[in-house]
């Protein structure tokens, strides 16, 4: 179905190569995961597939590629509108219209399809997303899961051969994600449309993938357990099934289950010592029923929150639950309509935002990092070094604009950082980080804590709470609905169990690394 | 009951054909009950049969600006008089201004005829607004321009795009404003340091918007826009440069007033000069039309409630124009007569009321989830 033969992508503005001679076929009706490491050229190949590379970006393409028995390689990507339905990452960032049928109908109008024929497949699509419901609401008043669905029901309704799907759940919340990769997984069984998909979420998708598309230094597609074995990124069953040589390798917690299943056992007649959380420091910061009140909402109803020096806190809780606006009610910046925030004598706090772009406005980082020592009164080059500790690749005559997410978020906390907060309050930090960038993140958040700094981090990812967290909030309509060391919250729950828990519930083992230390 | 008669929007092109009729005949009035007659008409109408979607709602807005519109002419034939009259309703003390301003007068006495001047005209004018917002609020800006000519589509598309960036910017601003507070930025003391201040909001605004902008186009691009081809660009350059050609021509002799070649009493260039340039723009439109296969999605269609709306709003005219006599049309000032209705202008009201119940009602309101 999709053929590429040699394809190699250089953008402007770098020298190195993105895309190496990437060669491989993709037969018809099969879903593809595609994986890689961070700038491995995942979103280029994706790209690649219906020329928005380099017609949209710019650059250099070699190589040939086939869609469907069809020379594709020199065609505009509006010439393949029929052929390859394309979703990014941002649902909202692609409407063009403002309300759900209209978007649907958009593809058809551009490409003249008759009213007659216009209705009909509308109907269907809004009936095969299960969103008919939703049919004349406004497209901005929508949940991030039902965006997305629109998303991929708009390209949908011209019945495309392929659909391309770049991280369609990078921008939402767990549940909104499972909504999302659930209605992918039906389109798959039901339509037998070839799907290539690039999922950070992995282990929701490696289920029903055919094949595994690797890009990295050399391009390779196989089947799902032959090609994660080699891969450098995989999600932690596959991690631990490799580790321990289970064959097959399991790709979901009831195949894991079943190969663990002696391990349990023996676990549930003598426990394994496990690590028990570090014993807190002195309290920094004093919340006492914090109430945030917006207009049309009551976000943070009446929250008692104490934070201790070297402690690592995750506030965890579905979209809209009142994290941020609990964040910024405790660092002051953000508005509080109750209770009292009284942090220990002269201690300073530091938000690093949702959107950690927002803070920067300058043309370099350089520049960025000199702005911080000025703000701080520091000496020059102390930001600088600070961003070299943390992230040592990085760049300083580089726009900010040009980094990578994690790169973003790694300056922000450099300029926050020179100010020498006691108390660091990161907002969903994760978002759109890899699993390499998540790991600089771990190690980032872990420097922090040892320097007798409190963090409170708002995130969705279940396993860096359980790897670099030591305590958990969980909020849910503006309350606290739980608190206490991470190995109680998320052991305990069905939700927020890590796979690497449910694998081995009863006994509440969090990640691969402690599983591995504790069954030697 | 007819299948037309059933809950649906009407076709935009008609609620503007209609206020479009409302205007006109307002325009050629100045009688202050017919006027405030039309008003009523219109509102009724707007409040009837306007949809649930926001552009609806702009209606009270342009009530606002009729209001405004009157007290500000009132307003200022008081302050700077103007048409003034025997009839001295009350004397206000005169400012004195320099002589260099001669002409206007500040204050003073304030006339019976000049109050009334400023009332008929401003009320003249603030019921062509109401028939305007009317038509705003009753007709889909969407699909009325959807309802253009094929070569006219890109304005449809500018618009939505705007209509949806705009909140989105709103945001960006919003959130980079909040974000900017966590940056211990030292108060603003110079100016130097204020103008850094705008620069740390506009900069990430700027940026993101276009970003946006550029994932916007990808995403359009994608999805088919503007596959339909480009071909007959350059007749249609051509063409429509001809119509521009012409018609300034024509514009130029009609208001230079130049000697005409007549026959049978008919200025032969001028009225050639204004065929073949509106000729060429018909032509250019369709030439551009024919390349763009467009198509549209639940378009509207024209049926005869529809036809009846226009013909409400022709009739309206009709009456006021040529039925009615011209001292009721016009009721006279100096000397005051208290303006009157007469059979034909009762019945032009009547016919601009009508459409609140000849047409559908918009479509039912939806059972909020």
């Amino acid at each position: 179905m999709i053929r590429f033969d040699g394809v190699t992508v250089r953008y402007a503005s770098s020298d190195a190569v993105r895309l190496r001679d990437a060669t491989f076929e993709i037969p018809e009706g099969e879903l593809c995961l595609v994986v890689g490491p961070t700038g491995s050229g995942k979103s280029t190949l994706l790209g690649c597939i219906n020329n928005l590379v380099p017609r949209f970006t710019g650059g250099i393409r070699t190589g040939s590629i086939h869609i469907d028995g069809r020379d594709t390689t020199l065609l505009q990507p509006r010439e393949l509108a029929t052929t390859v339905g394309y979703v990014g990452q941002d649902p909202l960032a692609g409407f063009v219209t403002d309300t759900v049928e209209e978007e649907l109908a958009y593809s058809m109008e551009q490409l003249g399809y008759g009213a007659a024929e216009m209705r009909r497949r509308v109907e269907e699509t809004l009936d095969l997303l299960g969103i008919a419901d939703l049919r004349d609401r406004a497209l901005r008043t929508l949940s991030g899961g039902q965006q997305q669905r629109v998303a991929i029901g708009s390209v949908l309704a011209v019945s495309p051969r392929v659909l391309v799907l770049d991280e369609p759940t990078s921008a939402l919340d767990p549940i909104a994600a499972e909504e999302v990769l659930a209605t992918v997984s039906r389109l798959v069984r039901d339509l037998g449309t070839t799907v290539v998909i690039a999922e950070h979420r992995m282990e929701r998708v490696i289920e029903f993938a055919d094949s595994v598309l690797l890009v990295g230094e050399e391009v390779r597609i196989g089947p799902t357990r032959e090609v994660l074995a080699a891969s450098p990124v995989r999600p932690p069953i596959v991690d631990l099934g490799v580790r321990l040589g289970w064959h097959p390798l399991p790709l979901t917690i009831r195949e894991a289950r079943r190969a663990a299943a002696e391990q349990r056992r023996a676990w549930l007649e003598s426990p394994p010592p496990l690590p028990a959380p570090a014993p807190g420091g002195r309290p920094v910061l004093t919340a006492q029923d914090v109430v945030v009140r917006y207009p049309q909402k009551l976000a943070v109803a009446g929250v008692d929150l104490v934070l201790r020096s070297g402690g690592v806190t995750a506030l965890m809780g579905r979209n809209g639950c009142g994290k941020s606006s609990l964040l910024w009610a405790l660092h002051g910046a953000g508005r509080r309509d109750g209770g009292t925030v009284r942090p220990a004598d002269g201690a300073r706090i530091a938000l690093v935002p949702q959107t950690p772009a927002d803070l920067l406005y300058l043309a370099t980082i350089a520049a960025e990092c000199a702005a911080g020592d000025a703000t701080a009164g520091l000496a020059p080059g102390t930001t600088l070094s600070l961003l070299r500790r943390l992230v040592p690749r990085i760049e300083p005559a580089a726009h900010p604009r040009d980094l990578s997410e994690g790169q973003k978020l790694a300056v922000v906390l450099a300029v926050e950082l020179a100010g020498d907060p006691d108390v660091v309050l990161l907002d969903e930090p994760t978002r759109g980080l890899d699993y390499s960038a998540k790991a600089e993140l771990r190690d980032i958040i872990a420097a922090m804590a040892a320097e007798g700094r409190s963090i409170l981090l708002a995130t969705h990812d279940v396993e860096l709470v359980a790897d670099a967290c030591d305590r958990v909030v969980v909020m849910a309509e503006g309350e606290v609905v739980s608190d206490g060391p991470t190995r109680d919250v998320l052991a305990g729950s069905a939700l927020l169990a890590t796979q690497v828990a449910k694998l081995t519930n009863p006994t509440p083992v969090l990640t691969v690394r402690e599983y591995l230390d504790v069954a030697r | 009951m007819l299948r037309s008669a059933l809950p649906r929007p009407l076709h935009p092109f008609a609620w503007w054909g209609y206020a479009i009729g409302l205007a006109v005949a307002a325009s050629s009035t100045t009688n202050p009950l017919l006027l405030a007659g039309l008003i009523g008409a219109a509102i009724v109408v707007a409040m009837s049969r306007r949809g649930s979607n926001p552009w609806a709602n702009s209606f009270a807005l342009y009530l606002w600006l009729a209001v405004f519109i009157v007290v500000l002419r009132v307003g200022f034939r008081i302050l700077f008089g103007g048409g003034d009259g025997p009839t001295v309703l009350l004397t206000l003390p005169e400012m004195p201004l320099p002589s260099w301003v001669r002409g206007i007068r500040l204050l003073g006495p304030v006339s019976l005829e000049a109050v009334l001047a400023g009332l008929y005209d401003g009320l003249r004018l603030a019921t062509i607004v109401v028939c305007i917002g009317a038509a705003n609020s009753l007709a889909n800006p969407k699909k009325l321009l959807a309802s253009l000519p094929a070569a006219l589509y890109e304005l449809g598309t500018i618009m939505v795009v705007a209509v949806s960036a705009l909140p989105q910017l709103g945001e960006s601003l919003q959130r980079v404003v909040r974000a900017r507070r966590l940056r211990r930025g030292s108060a603003a003391r110079s100016r130097r340091d204020r103008l850094r201040a705008v620069e740390t909001i506009i900069v990430p605004v700027l940026s993101d918007a276009l970003e946006r902008s550029l994932a916007l186009a990808a995403s359009m691009d994608v999805r088919g826009y503007g596959r339909s081809g480009s071909g007959g660009r350059r007749r249609t350059l051509a063409l429509g440069l001809g119509a521009i050609g012409l018609l300034t021509v024509w514009a130029f002799r009609f208001l230079a007033g130049s000697p005409d070649v007549r026959l049978a009493g008919v200025p032969i260039v001028s009225v050639a000069l204004a065929a073949a340039g509106l000729g060429c723009g018909v032509a250019a439109l369709r030439v551009a039309g024919r390349s763009v296969r467009r198509t549209q999605y639940r378009p509207i269609r024209w049926r005869w409630p529809e036809t009846l709306t226009v013909l409400c709003g022709a009739t309206a005219v009709l009456l006021v124009t040529a039925v009615a006599e011209p001292t009721v049309v016009f009721p006279a000032i100096s000397p005051f007569a208290w303006p009157s209705l007469t059979g034909p202008l009762l019945l032009a009201l009547a016919a601009a009321v009508l459409p609140a119940t000849l047409t559908p009602p918009p479509s039912m309101p939806k059972v909020a989830p």
